[in-house]
């Protein structure tokens, strides 16, 4: 089975954990959603799993719009992962 | 048809006069002009700066979206929506929003949920910076931004 690359984006405390702003990944098959994802992704470094410690904080979005974390990701290009917006 | 908005993500100041001068030269129909300006606090002065840390491209979009939900809610004649990114001091202008309409009840409340819903749902983060020297943390959200957003 061929691995899907996705770009995954990170920002605020998530990028400063991860230590990085931009990866592209190829996610194994049985990574099917966002859930999946953020389940997944700490088993990559200690960095990835001090910013995933609490997965329900973690905003997404799928090609620059908010989704669930029940979202497929199939057809993405684009994953973000963020801490809620502080922004105005 | 419902006014096409203005957003713009920008590192460079804004000048609120200026904006209000656009939605409203040469024209006899807006009797109301509501304008929220948002500023930098110096949290008591211990705070040097907010660095704003944005999402290129998905930050006006999203701002965009919410925008164009308000203008097709409330009969404005204009709406503007300007929000900073990078280093801003204690006093400097973060974000401004501008609605235009006939009457004030609809620019009143088309500037309230455009603000409520670009907290909430713009992709935006604020690092302190502290006037002490130590690392300040990221500005956490807060319930009180969701219940707000909430009420509409």
């Amino acid at each position: 089975m061929t691995e899907a690359a996705v770009k995954l984006v990170y920002f605020a405390w998530v990028r400063e954990r991860i230590g990085l702003s931009e990866e592209e990944i190829a996610l194994p098959p049985e990574v099917a959603t966002v859930r999946d994802l953020l389940a997944w992704l700490p088993g990559r470094g200690d960095g990835y799993a001090a910013a995933l410690r609490h997965p329900d904080v973690i905003r997404v979005a799928i090609d620059r719009e908010h989704v669930d974390h029940g979202q497929r990701l199939a057809g993405a290009s684009e994953v973000a992962l963020f801490p809620p917006m502080t922004g105005g | 048809m419902p006014a096409e908005p203005v957003v713009r993500i920008q590192a460079e100041d804004f000048d609120l006069a200026e904006e209000v001068a656009k939605l409203t030269a040469g024209r006899g129909d807006v009797g109301a002009v509501v304008t929220f300006s948002g500023l930098c606090r110096d949290e008591a002065g211990t705070l040097a700066a907010l660095e704003l840390e944005h999402y290129p491209g998905m930050a006006e979009a999203e701002i965009l979206r919410i925008a164009r939900q308000a203008a097709e809610r409330w009969p404005l004649t204009g709406l503007v929506a300007i929000h900073r990114h990078g280093k801003i001091e204690p006093g400097g202008n973060i974000v401004l929003v501008v609605a235009a309409s006939a009457h004030r009840q609809a620019a009143f409340e088309g500037a309230s949920f455009l603000m409520d819903f670009l907290k909430t749902r713009a992709p935006f983060w604020k690092k302190e910076h502290r006037t002490d020297g130590t690392a300040g943390g990221w500005v956490d959200a807060k319930d009180a931004d969701d219940r707000a957003a909430g009420r509409w």
